[in-house]
């Protein structure tokens, strides 16, 4: 009797104590967040995002954050494909690479992009002859972007291929489909699932990024200075009322995107 | 088979252009001013200080995020005293640091903890800094790495089912000792992944860490956030050295991470 009543007070030990650990971790600073933003009620919040480098910023996240997610749809809709289809020597080597991007720390990528095709650089020097600006403008937090959300796709991507039934591709090729038709009717619509949650998972990430893009972006307002290193700022500037209110903002839509994402995933036949 | 060519040539030069390329780069980078350049930048006192202080964060969080990442884990699929739609709304939760901007979850514990809030000028009276000090970058870290472990361990014990834990308890086991015996050989391989994906995770957080860190050098700056300084002062020969260390550290986790993702397909 002893025994087990000290085994049950042991475990309701564990659970509250898990439980707890979960709920102060993840969702009592999340909550701190909205709370904080609406502290000072819905007129300085409104303030706050409506200030032009405050919509600016975020404006043109989503903008850079959507050119980025395309180019990987793209990209990594080609390399889940090759990847899975074809044997070619280096294949093996090459699918570990994907996953580079997750391992390797943001600020260390920011760097990387910085030297390879900086001022100084051999890139940046010839974009600058053409008239075309790399760093500290644009297209380098794109890239930034892509490198940093690169294997979402591919990963989403590849084990549906690996499941696809090779029959029915038999089949619409013994029908006398064509190429271009079996990969439409057949391949594509069997890849959409991942492309689409992976192409959003993408996205969200994009969209918070920070480490990758702070050093290459040039952080100009109203230019280049992207949601994230917005709010970074304020921080730095001690206005953590009007950091938190694009802080909402921004949260409020990747959450609206994670869900989404739940939602497609748990719509897969066989899941 | 010539569009197979094609493909396979420009997969080749995606890779090389967006992967290998960048990674040259910082070795040659961090080459530039010969090995003395190399070793003098890493034999900084702050360098030493910076990476002293990222392996206490990723030791300190790996260990913590294992521990509670299982136990929720096995919560949320086996625990009978939770309901199911509680259960479904927690699961959903779980995933929600992911979707915050680390700079993001970096203010959240500044406004919570902060020198200016309740809790933290309670902790200040009683001699405890949390934000601009280590425990504050503890926090932060595990706030971004807490889906990791609980996203790699779920899914297998969902796959594995309760069967063979309830017959050994019904035989009289003690929930430890099934726990051991039953439970842990079949969710090892995703717990050693997860805990592989959240060293990597951490060795790398920037963003959290300088929101809460103040980034103050010889005290509270990580391998990072030394890296972001040395770029803002110019210094990219020093940033390069420590970039180096965190970039080799990183492809060691990646071929840890391809072996223990070939371990986790056999079991």
């Amino acid at each position: 009797m002893n025994v087990m009543f000290r085994g049950k007070l042991w475990s309701f030990g564990f659970r509250s104590t898990v439980m707890l650990y979960f709920v102060i971790l993840i969702v009592l600073p999340i909550l701190g967040i909205y709370s904080q933003s609406l502290s000072l009620g819905w007129h300085p919040l409104w303030e706050s995002i409506s200030d032009p480098l405050a919509w600016k910023a975020v404006l043109l996240t989503v903008k850079l954050a959507v050119i980025a997610t395309v180019i990987n749809v793209l990209i990594g809709t080609l390399i889940s494909w090759v990847l899975i289809r074809y044997r070619f020597p280096g294949r093996h080597l090459l699918n570990s690479l994907v996953d580079l991007p997750f391992a390797l720390p943001t600020a260390v990528t920011g760097l990387m992009i910085l030297l390879l095709l900086g001022p100084g650089s051999l890139v940046g020097g010839f974009a600058a002859k053409l008239g075309f600006e790399i760093v500290f403008h644009e297209p380098a937090i794109v890239i930034a972007m892509v490198f940093v959300t690169f294997p979402f796709v591919i990963r989403a991507v590849q084990p549906l291929l690996e499941e696809l039934d090779k029959s029915e591709e038999e089949a619409a090729y013994t029908m006398g489909a064509t190429r271009a038709r079996t990969f439409f009717s057949i391949i594509f619509p069997s890849m959409l699932p991942g492309i689409l949650s992976g192409g959003m998972l993408a996205f969200s990430r994009g969209l918070a990024e920070f480490g990758a893009v702070v050093l290459v972006a040039g952080n100009i307002p109203g230019k280049t200075l992207i949601a994230s290193v917005y709010i970074f700022g304020e921080i730095e500037s001690d206005n953590p009322q009007g950091a938190a209110a694009v802080s909402v903002l921004l949260l409020t839509l990747s959450f609206l995107i994670l869900w989404t994402v739940n939602l497609i995933q748990s719509r897969r036949p066989g899941q | 088979m010539t569009i197979r060519r094609l493909w396979i040539t420009a997969v080749y030069l995606i890779f090389t252009i967006l992967l290998i390329i960048p990674l040259i780069e910082i070795v040659r980078g961090s080459w530039a001013d010969g090995w003395g350049g190399f070793t003098q930048a890493l034999m900084r006192p702050q360098s030493l200080h910076a990476l002293g202080m990222t392996g206490i964060i990723v030791i300190v969080v790996t260990l913590i995020n294992t521990m509670f990442g299982v136990m929720l884990a096995l919560y949320l699929v086996r625990a009978q005293w939770i309901g199911p739609r509680i259960k479904r709304l927690l699961n959903s939760l779980v995933d929600l640091p992911f979707a915050v901007s680390p700079v993001i979850g970096g203010l959240m514990i500044v406004l919570l903890l902060g020198p200016s809030t309740v809790i933290g000028a309670l902790f200040e009276d009683a001699g405890f800094k949390v934000v601009y000090a280590l425990p504050g970058m503890i926090l932060a870290t595990l706030f971004v790495t807490f889906p990791i472990m609980v996203r790699e361990v779920l899914p297998v014990l969902q796959e594995i089912g309760a069967q063979q834990e309830e017959a050994a308890s019904t035989l009289g086991a003690y929930s430890w000792y099934t726990f051991w015996k039953v439970t842990w050989p079949s969710i090892r391989w995703g717990v050693i992944y997860g805990v592989v994906l959240t060293v990597a995770r951490s060795l790398g957080e920037f963003g959290a860490v300088l929101v809460v860190s103040g980034n103050i050098m010889n005290k509270t700056q990580t391998a990072t956030t030394l890296v972001y300084q040395d770029v803002e002062n110019f210094n990219v020969v020093a940033a390069n050295g420590v970039a180096l260390v965190l970039a080799v550290f990183s492809v060691g986790l990646l071929l840890l991470m391809e072996w223990a993702k070939k371990r986790k397909e056999v079991h």
